[in-house]
């Protein structure tokens, strides 16, 4: 059993949490493609944007949080949401909206979104220094340790609590969408228009709005995912590039343009990151007995090893575009 | 009836007037720097300029030519510079003089028997088993064959790093090292290429970066095979090194090499963009569907272009690898070995081999300029911070200065993109009347 519990700590936990991260971030991804058609690659610089606005905050007003009894980060998580909105809505007016009333391609908007990425991290750096630093700066991150009452289990199931701040907000987040989506009229007429823009301007809707709204959701959902990751771990200036792969191949894992999508495959990749890198010796541990020998004595059945994760997202990717390039859900957009 | 086409009629001849001013400009600049910093370095300097304008060859064949975005350069030039090491660096005795080779040789024959039985079960449909369990025995028999074979092969590797330290070369000259660098980026690009060029081209854009950190994260944690961060000193050069005859002059000769390499390369691409196949390459990018339509095989020739481009990747890669006499897998960083060249393209003229070279030359003079300029610039702000408010400036802030050039980097693509989206010596496209 103890074997098990690792396993759910190693696995079920740490999956759950990449894949939550995630998710969010290849909402925002999906929700760009779908109405603008472009594969906006500024989207862990977004991510790391809105960590870095909450890291500021919380330096500047460490006490914050004491007085209502939460982390201060999460006090100032919505704030950070609001300046991340802005700053993706000014980037499209500085940068993405004279390309667009040009006319060009949609793979020199990728191109301008690399500038954009390379502006950002140039700015982060230039005020957050290279170097890693805890968003906890007054506060301390609790940590549960769940004993399980079943005999014979020694380790507990172990949660910290910006998790479960992060399983909570992922399912506000995913809800919220849902509604959104589904329910208001802005966000029929960001379906309508991601499914035929012209016939959606045509009809009425005016899609300047729509492109706006589309950015204050984009930058909002990456303020959030950039924040919950670096309070799961810590706040790093150079997180996008490798928060880019996986984000994009779960965006086309779950068909691209379909945000359900997004989330599902937001936890494939989480799910599948964390098993690729996961030792299975363990889990063969109890029967080992009762195991050929070159089996049990196998010290280390991991698929990659943690320095390779890289390699899983780039693996589902390249498997998704062979199979099935319009992913799980049939994506609207090729 | 007249012979001759319209289309190989000559262009009426014009004097360059453009092309005349711009270089002379980039050669008073390049005299200004030999000026300011010495002989030595300024050659340092054109030397690597030149394997940056192969990278960037290689690149405007992709964009300029075909309209692919390549934006993970990085790797192919990584995969350029490890063979560069690993076929000139002398013979490692330690390693070949042990029982370690024949390991090696006996999990690598593994490898590829695992990888035929996959193959194999792959096939099995057709001696007639079903579809779907065709499938799953084949990803269960990929999965355990995976297993084993790693876990034998991180053995012989573990064994390699402690007896030996790595395998070392095959100390063959340094040409043959840029060649193989060449095929083997050319190979990783046929991959990639066939998996992803007939979606959508974002896809193209999204599977580099995603090759390009692979190679690098491969190349830096096989210690046994490139000694990872330890890294490798000493690559010999094909020419005189500078032991023999002095700084100045082994630099001018290894520039003579890469003078000779790009003026090689800039004489067959401007056949091949004159040539028939130019004229097909560029009827695809400007309209895919009439090019379809006249029977042109879109994808093969897609295929064909973006290997090419990655061919030339690889060899500048190594080149420069072979130049800088150093091989550091942490040393290849997207910005100074991606987004640079991109700018070099984009500002030069993609599509214009001319433009292309211009671009290379004249990002990298700036670029190696700027880095003393933003620490001067910097160190000013910090004088002034001092003086006007008593701001006590952090520490890293040397570091922090040169981050600033990331972010003209990225204003630059982004304005250039803007306002002069064909460079400043664009393609010249014929108008036939």
């Amino acid at each position: 059993m103890n074997e098990l519990v690792f396993f759910i700590n190693n696995v079920v936990i740490a999956g759950s949490v990449t894949g939550s991260i995630y998710a969010i971030g290849a909402v925002g991804v999906t929700l760009i493609f779908s109405i603008m058609r472009f594969a906006h690659f500024a989207h862990g610089d977004m991510m790391t944007f809105g960590a870095f606005m909450v890291l500021l905050l919380t330096t500047l007003f460490p006490q914050a949080g004491a007085a209502i009894g939460v982390p201060t980060p999460l006090i100032m998580l919505p704030l950070a949401i609001v300046l991340t909105a802005a700053l993706a809505v000014g980037i499209d007016r500085a940068f993405y909206k004279p390309l667009r009333a040009h006319g060009v391609k949609p793979i020199v908007m990728v191109i301008g979104s690399l500038g954009v990425t390379l502006m950002l991290q140039g700015l982060i750096r230039l005020f957050a220094g290279t170097g890693g630093e805890s968003l906890y700066v007054d506060d301390r991150k609790e940590i549960f340790r769940l004993a399980l009452p079943i005999e014979g289990v020694r380790v507990p199931v172990v949660v910290t609590e910006p998790q479960l701040y992060l399983f909570v907000l992922t399912i506000v987040c995913v809800v919220g969408l849902h509604f959104f989506l589904s329910r208001s009229r802005l966000g029929k007429a960001m379906r309508a228009m991601s499914d035929n823009p012209a016939l959606a301007q045509a009809s009425g809707i005016n899609t300047n709005t729509i492109v706006a709204v589309t950015w204050v959701i984009a930058g909002g959902l990456a303020a959030i995912a950039g924040t919950l990751l670096s309070l799961d771990v810590t706040f790093k200036p150079d997180l996008s590039f490798f928060l880019l792969l996986p984000i994009f191949a779960a965006a086309i894992v779950g068909g691209v343009g379909h945000p359900y999508g997004a989330i599902a495959g937001g936890f494939v990749v989480g799910f599948a990151e964390t098993l690729a890198v996961f030792n299975w010796s363990v889990l063969l541990r109890p029967f080992r007995d009762s195991l050929p020998d070159w089996l049990a004595q196998a010290g280390n059945l991991a698929f990659v090893g943690t320095e390779y994760k890289i390699v899983v997202p780039f693996f589902i990717l390249v498997a998704i575009l062979v199979w099935r390039p319009t992913g799980i859900f049939k994506g609207k957009v090729i | 009836m007249s012979t001759t086409r319209t289309d190989t009629v000559a262009a009426p001849r014009r004097f360059p007037l453009r092309e005349v001013i711009l270089f002379v400009a980039l050669l008073v600049a390049v005299l200004g720097v030999y000026g300011v910093m010495g002989a030595a370095y300024s050659t340092r300097m054109l030397v690597e300029a030149a394997c940056y304008a192969i990278l960037a060859l290689g690149l405007t064949i992709q964009w300029g030519y075909a309209g692919q975005f390549n934006a993970g350069v990085m790797g192919f030039v990584a995969l350029g510079g490890f063979c560069a090491m690993f076929f000139s660096v002398p013979v490692n005795e330690a390693f070949w003089g042990s029982e370690l080779p024949g390991e090696l040789g006996v999990v690598l024959a593994y490898i590829v028997g695992a990888v035929l039985l996959v193959v194999g079960a792959s096939r099995l449909d057709r001696l007639g088993v079903p579809k779907r369990l065709r499938t799953l025995i084949t990803v269960v028999l990929a999965v355990v064959l995976y297993l084993v074979v790693i876990s034998a092969f991180r053995d012989v590797a573990g064994q390699i790093e402690d007896q030996a330290g790595f395998i070392g070369g095959l100390g063959l000259p340094a040409w043959v090292g840029w060649i193989i660098g060449g095929a083997l980026a050319g190979g990783v690009g046929y991959f990639i290429g066939h998996v992803c060029l007939g979606l959508r081209s974002d896809y193209l854009a999204i599977a580099t970066i995603g090759i390009a950190e692979i190679i690098k994260a491969f190349l830096k944690n096989s210690d046994w095979l490139t000694r990872g961060t330890a890294t490798y000193s000493q690559l010999p050069w094909p020419v005189p090194g500078p032991a023999e005859v002095g700084f100045t002059l082994a630099r001018a000769l290894y520039f003579s090499v890469t003078a000779v390499m790009i003026a090689v390369i800039f004489f067959l691409l401007h056949r091949a963009y004159h040539a028939p196949w130019g004229r097909m390459i560029r009827a695809i990018r400007d309209n895919e569907i009439s090019a379809a339509a006249m029977g042109k095989d879109i994808n093969k020739r897609r295929l064909e272009i973006f290997v090419l481009g990655c061919i030339l990747m690889g060899i500048g890669g190594a080149v420069l690898a072979s130049f800088n006499s150093l091989f550091d897998p942490q040393g290849y960083l997207p910005l100074n070995h991606t987004f640079l060249v991109l700018v070099m393209v984009i500002l030069g003229g993609p599509g214009n081999n001319l433009g292309t070279i211009f671009g290379a030359l004249a990002v990298y003079v700036i670029w190696l300029m700027s880095e003393p300029l933003a620490l001067f610039v910097m160190e000013l702000v910090v004088n002034f911070g001092e003086g006007a408010f008593g701001w006590e400036a952090p520490a890293s802030l040397d570091s922090r200065a040169l981050q600033a050039r990331v972010f003209v980097i990225g204003l630059l693509i982004t304005l250039v993109l803007r306002f002069a989206p064909k460079g400043l010596l664009p393609e010249k496209v014929k108008h036939v009347d």
